[in-house]
């Protein structure tokens, strides 16, 4: 049985207000049964300096990810990872961490290519319950196994490969939620974050530069649904609920933070992430690429394979 | 004799790679977090004047750190938010392996120190980049201080 839905007014406005919850909602729901918290970082220690207590913790790189091939794990190793921190098929999993959420929303995302149902938001992340001073513990719990079946990941409702966006240009909304210096191609990665070995620098043809941060507001959590709307639909990029949109970044991370507003927030059914992002784009051969400022044109030449 | 030998390692930098690969991987993260505790804080020259201290930008959270020469006497120094204990981490292994050795030590160091402490399937190769990152610079400064 899910958890109870945070009744918080201002999350009823979202098209899916069951997908967040809030910092006091979460401290007070803590012992509800069936609830799983978990953390995801992008600092693999940070769990281990103190984390909201019963909170499980979930690393992207050394958990979701293979450590061979660039792909996430299978159904059996997602049963197994699943099982091994209490969580069953039915239980409501609530996810927080650093860097406003951005590891949170992007486990969410996997979890969600795996039809767990009910996957949660912490509004505001770690950063907004650490800066209210709430409870934090060095204890790691011990849960007992979970139940959970070995699942197909679904790789085409909510994710796309580079052959999809190459199939979308021309065809319906991209969405680049880098910085503005990345969008242009003068910068090949974020300010202070690690060199990723990307050899071209410039957008997908067509992207509109929506960086991640404008959705949030100041103490992290997503701006309510009137203002994430002038920014990602009327009035602003345009999106409608019956687009086909497809958002990427540099891995994928900070892109399903985007996804996640779009889909749930907006309630935009069909938002793909493309997670080979940038790190992929920019590495591959004779795929279009635009510098500048400007989303620009998609090539005829795409355009002709895409119709053949 | 592989690539991976400790043969050319300083005493101090040989000490933590024993120290970590003596642990099974997953307790290798405990020592990780016990060397972002001890991380030292900045000589006040470089409290007053950040400026001093170079970001390094391969690093996940924003770090800067500096290696001086005073005499023929490497000191490292570094500082990372509290909010990022694994760059805190790497910033400590550096700041206690390479203090205190001569600058000719500093730079033989190899490249690839950072995954030769057993942290590679533990934190990924993505993240030590983060502490190649700060080896690299260090060496570099070293480099120019005894140019210059």
């Amino acid at each position: 049985m899910p958890a109870p839905t945070d009744p918080t007014p201002r999350l009823a406005d979202y098209a899916h207000p069951e997908r967040l919850v809030t910092t006091s909602w979460l401290a007070e729901n803590l012992d509800t049964p069936g609830l799983v918290v978990v953390e995801s970082d992008e600092d693999v220690l940070l769990y281990e300096t103190g984390h909201i207590p019963g909170a499980v913790k979930i690393d992207w790189h050394t958990d979701l990810l293979q450590p061979v091939e660039r792909d996430y794990l299978d159904g059996a190793g997602f049963a197994d990872l699943l099982a091994s921190r209490g969580i069953s098929r039915d239980t409501t999993i609530v996810l927080y961490g650093d860097k406003n959420n951005w590891w949170a929303a992007y486990t969410a995302w996997v979890f969600t290519l795996f039809g767990h149902e009910d996957v949660r938001l912490l509004d505001g992340g770690r950063n907004l319950w650490v800066a209210e001073g709430r409870e934090l513990t060095t204890d790691v719990p011990t849960p007992d196994r979970g139940e959970y079946p070995v699942v197909e990941r679904d790789d085409e409702t909510f994710r796309a490969f580079k052959e999809d966006v190459l199939a979308h240009l021309g065809n319906g909304p991209l969405v680049d939620i880098r910085s503005p210096q990345e969008f242009s191609g003068e910068r090949l990665h974020i300010p202070d974050y690690p060199e990723e070995g990307v050899l071209r620098g410039g957008h997908i043809p067509s992207a509109r530069n929506v960086p991640w941060a404008t959705a949030v507001a100041e103490d992290g959590t997503y701006k309510p649904r009137a203002e994430l709307e002038a920014i990602y639909q009327e009035g602003g990029l345009g999106l409608t609920a019956g687009d086909s949109v497809i958002t990427y970044c540099r891995i994928g991370e900070r892109s399903s933070h985007t996804w996640f507003a779009l889909r749930y927030l907006l309630g935009i059914d069909d938002v793909r992430n493309y997670d080979g992002s940038w790190t992929e784009w920019g590495n591959a051969v004779r795929v279009p690429i635009v510098a500048g400022a400007e989303p620009g044109e998609v090539p005829a030449s795409v355009k002709q394979q895409v119709a053949a | 004799m592989g690539p991976m030998s400790d043969a050319t390692l300083p005493p101090s930098l040989a000490e933590i790679r024993e120290e970590f690969l003596a642990l099974a991987e997953r307790d290798r993260l405990q020592l990780l977090l016990e060397f972002s505790r001890e991380l030292p804080g900045l000589p006040p020259r470089y409290e007053s004047a950040p400026g001093l201290l170079e970001a390094v930008e391969e690093c996940q959270s924003p770090v800067r750190a500096f290696a001086e020469v005073d005499g023929d006497v490497v000191h490292f120094y570094a500082t990372a938010p509290q909010e990022a204990p694994t760059t805190r981490g790497f910033a400590s292994i550096l700041a206690q392996g390479l203090s205190g050795l001569s600058a000719q030590q500093v730079l033989d160091v190899p490249d690839d120190f950072p995954l030769m402490i057993g942290l590679t399937r533990a934190v990924s190769p993505l993240r030590l980049n983060g502490m190649a990152g700060m080896l690299t610079r260090a060496k570099r400064q070293v480099r120019e201080q005894l140019a210059a």
